[in-house]
């Protein structure tokens, strides 16, 4: 559980007031672009970075009162931090070799478990290769089996399939999340891809510049973003400009429908691509949805798969719409042709932008000239 | 260029860093002169010098009792400095790359200062500080310490011209590091001392005996800042390289070359122990991708 937290690296706040619970058992991601700050809150979580404000609790006791034996957390690094001048056996077998000689076990049943390991993690091959003879996933996974060796209760992965190809990436998901069933961890990992964190964890909290914009579970981030920013990382996304009118929203005289109440003024529209209809410019209804007033030029049409993603001019801007390949047939449509469209599921949020620039400029005012040393690195810049 | 010379003729392609045979001849030969006149010739002619009257004359120029006391003192000096200057450099570096404080960056320049100072600038600092007429002098007088025109001198000087190499050399290293193994050590459970003996020595143990070995060096055959502090009491404040001096001065040439090729010796095989770690360190630590 994470109190009030506030973490500056110099003048530059990382994070700014965070609150947030995780359950016991709970699998957690952070997920938020680079310099959001979530691996930072990471880190603090892991008691590598100390807050400037506010309090860790580990079951209602301050983290920072409880000793590394006590607060029982592991932590995989973003490059997995391996040990390269031992073997893998000797990397997995660390933790427990460290331990005061009280709470040391023997050597034989050292052995022992570290083989348990290795072989749950499918390594017995590998224990006596170094991290440079392995590849990006067989490191991964020494990390983890590292990891794994001191017992921890909570589980901290930093970018854990950042730095893997995609298809490994996709399996060591399943893998990561059935230690996580099987061992009764509570995991909390850190990562920029909306997909991995959606497809993984039980709640996702979505961070951005410093706080937690969102925090719920995968359907109930993705169906009901609460702001702008959260429906944007998401997925892909259209916006359209409108105006809120006695409560009602309007994009040039068509009224759209509002969800929930908002202010009069200036706000933004926000659809995704496949929840954009597209229908004949002769008039004939196609679907359901609000129509809009207008035709739309078609800019590029690519179809690959079972999807096919068009682009549009409409009211000189660029709308992404994506729809399936029959009904691409259905309607003909090809690059010049004219076609409607219709929008459903739309989100309306007051025009943030303004809002938005003034934090900036705030921020601006403290920040320092150069972004130090930030942790958040890009994991595919490799 | 490799056009021009008219390799390519016949053989296809001709990559495009390479040169012509004319061009390749004469950049061997001018490096194979150079070599021979400013190295090999050097270093023959202080055998030849120290050979010229037979073994006999050899074997007496570094077996007088002048002579074993130089090689004396200059062992002691290196057995005293390289240690403490180890643990200095492992320290400095150790400080300096995995902790942020204030005043780093000053350190980090303070450490070159020996580097960027003439040793004899070196040598006066510590007879200014030390001297009879220096800051500390009469105090020292009183209390009947000698350090200036003494061993302690020596030691002292030669500490401060090799002050820099280890950690001059663990710096970059370790920089290069990063801090990632040890937090991963430390949230292991090891603490501070285990995580230093086995994460972060083993991580720098080349580069570090290669430090040494340039410090070791450094100080066998350091002479202006010695030469400034010693005094040149024969057979008690004269180290291998000023004995060489002061023989030279003598015109016992003999005995001095003779003392010259001992230096010349321990030059060489501390080259080819470092030549042995690199090859080691390449093969030992493969580059991660």
């Amino acid at each position: 559980m994470v109190k009030s937290l506030t973490k500056r690296f110099e003048d530059l706040i990382v994070l700014d007031r965070v609150n947030l619970q995780i359950h016991d058992k709970e699998f957690i991601g952070l997920l938020g672009p680079s310099g959001s700050g979530k691996t930072t809150l990471l880190r603090i979580l892991a008691g590598l970075e100390v807050a400037d404000d506010g309090v860790v609790e580990i079951a209602g006791r301050d983290s920072g009162t409880l000793s590394l034996e006590e607060r029982r957390i592991g932590f995989v690094f973003q490059h997995y931090a391996l040990f390269n001048h031992m073997t893998v056996f000797q990397n997995v077998a660390f933790g427990l070799q460290v331990k005061p000689r009280h709470a040391r076990k023997s050597a034989a049943a050292i052995t022992q478990r570290v083989r348990e390991l290795l072989s749950l993690m499918q390594l017995k091959a590998f224990e006596d290769r170094f991290p440079a003879q392995l590849s990006g996933g067989q490191r991964q996974r020494v990390a983890l089996a590292r990891t794994l060796a001191i017992e921890p209760n909570v589980l901290l992965l930093d970018e854990p399939f950042g730095a893997l190809d995609a298809k490994v990436r996709v399996e060591l998901r399943r893998s990561l999340r059935e230690i996580h069933d099987s061992t009764g961890l509570t995991t909390v990992f850190v990562t920029h891809d909306q997909a991995e964190a959606l497809d993984l964890a039980d709640r996702v909290a979505i961070m951005n510049r410093g706080i937690i914009e969102q925090v719920g579970t995968p359907l109930e981030v993705y169906d009901a973003p609460q702001s702008p920013f959260v429906f944007d990382f998401l997925g892909h996304t259209n916006a359209f400009d409108c105006i809120v009118r006695s409560g009602k929203a309007y994009v040039g005289e068509k009224e759209l429908p509002l969800d929930k109440t908002i202010r009069d003024g200036p706000a933004v529209a926000f659809v995704r691509p496949h929840d954009v209809l597209l229908a004949p410019a002769d008039g004939r209804q196609g679907e359901t949805g609000t129509r809009l007033p207008g035709t739309a030029l078609v800019r590029f049409i690519s179809a690959l798969g079972q999807r096919a993603v068009t682009e549009l001019f409409y009211e000189r801007r660029l709308i992404e719409a994506e729809i399936t390949r029959e009904s691409l047939q259905g309607l003909d449509l090809r690059v010049g042709s004219k076609c409607t469209i219709s929008l459903r599921h739309l989100r309306v949020y007051p025009r943030r932008e303004a809002e938005q620039q003034t934090r900036v400029a705030e921020r601006a005012a403290v920040r320092p000239r150069k972004r130090r040393r930030f942790r958040d690195r890009l994991p595919t810049l490799r | 260029m490799a056009r021009a010379s008219g390799a390519s003729a016949g053989q296809g392609l001709v990559p495009a860093l390479s040169e012509g045979p004319r061009v390749r001849a004469a950049l061997i030969v001018v490096a194979a002169v150079f070599f021979l006149f400013f190295l090999l010739l050097p270093l023959l002619v202080v055998f030849v010098e120290a050979l010229r009257q037979g073994l006999a004359a050899y074997w007496a120029g570094i077996s007088e009792p002048e002579a074993r006391a130089a090689i004396r003192l200059t062992l002691l000096t290196a057995i005293v400095v390289v240690p403490i200057n180890t643990l200095f450099g492992i320290a400095a570096a150790w400080a300096v790359t995995k902790f942020n404080f204030v005043g780093k960056n000053l350190l980090i320049t303070l450490i070159d200062v020996p580097f960027s100072v003439s040793p004899v600038i070196g040598g006066m600092v510590f007879v200014l500080l030390f001297g009879l007429p220096g800051l500390l002098g009469p105090w020292l007088a009183a209390h009947d310490v000698k350090i200036i025109f003494a061993v302690p001198g020596v030691i002292i000087a030669t500490l401060f011209v090799t002050l820099p190499f280890v950690a001059r050399e663990l710096i970059p290293l370790m920089q290069k590091q990063g801090t990632d193994q040890e937090e991963a050590a430390l949230m292991l459970g090891a603490n501070g001392w285990q995580t230093f003996l086995r994460i972060t020595l083993p991580n720098i143990k080349w580069g570090l005996l290669y430090g040494i070995l340039l410090c070791n060096g450094r100080a066998i055959g350091e002479f202006g800042a010695v030469a400034v502090v010693s005094g040149h009491i024969m057979g008690l404040t004269n180290t291998m390289p000023l004995h060489v001096e002061v023989l030279y001065n003598d015109f016992n040439f003999v005995a001095s070359f003779a003392v010259a090729s001992l230096l010349v010796m321990m030059a060489f095989a501390t080259l080819v122990l470092k030549t042995v770690l690199e090859a080691r360190a390449a093969w030992k630590l493969p580059t991660l991708p």
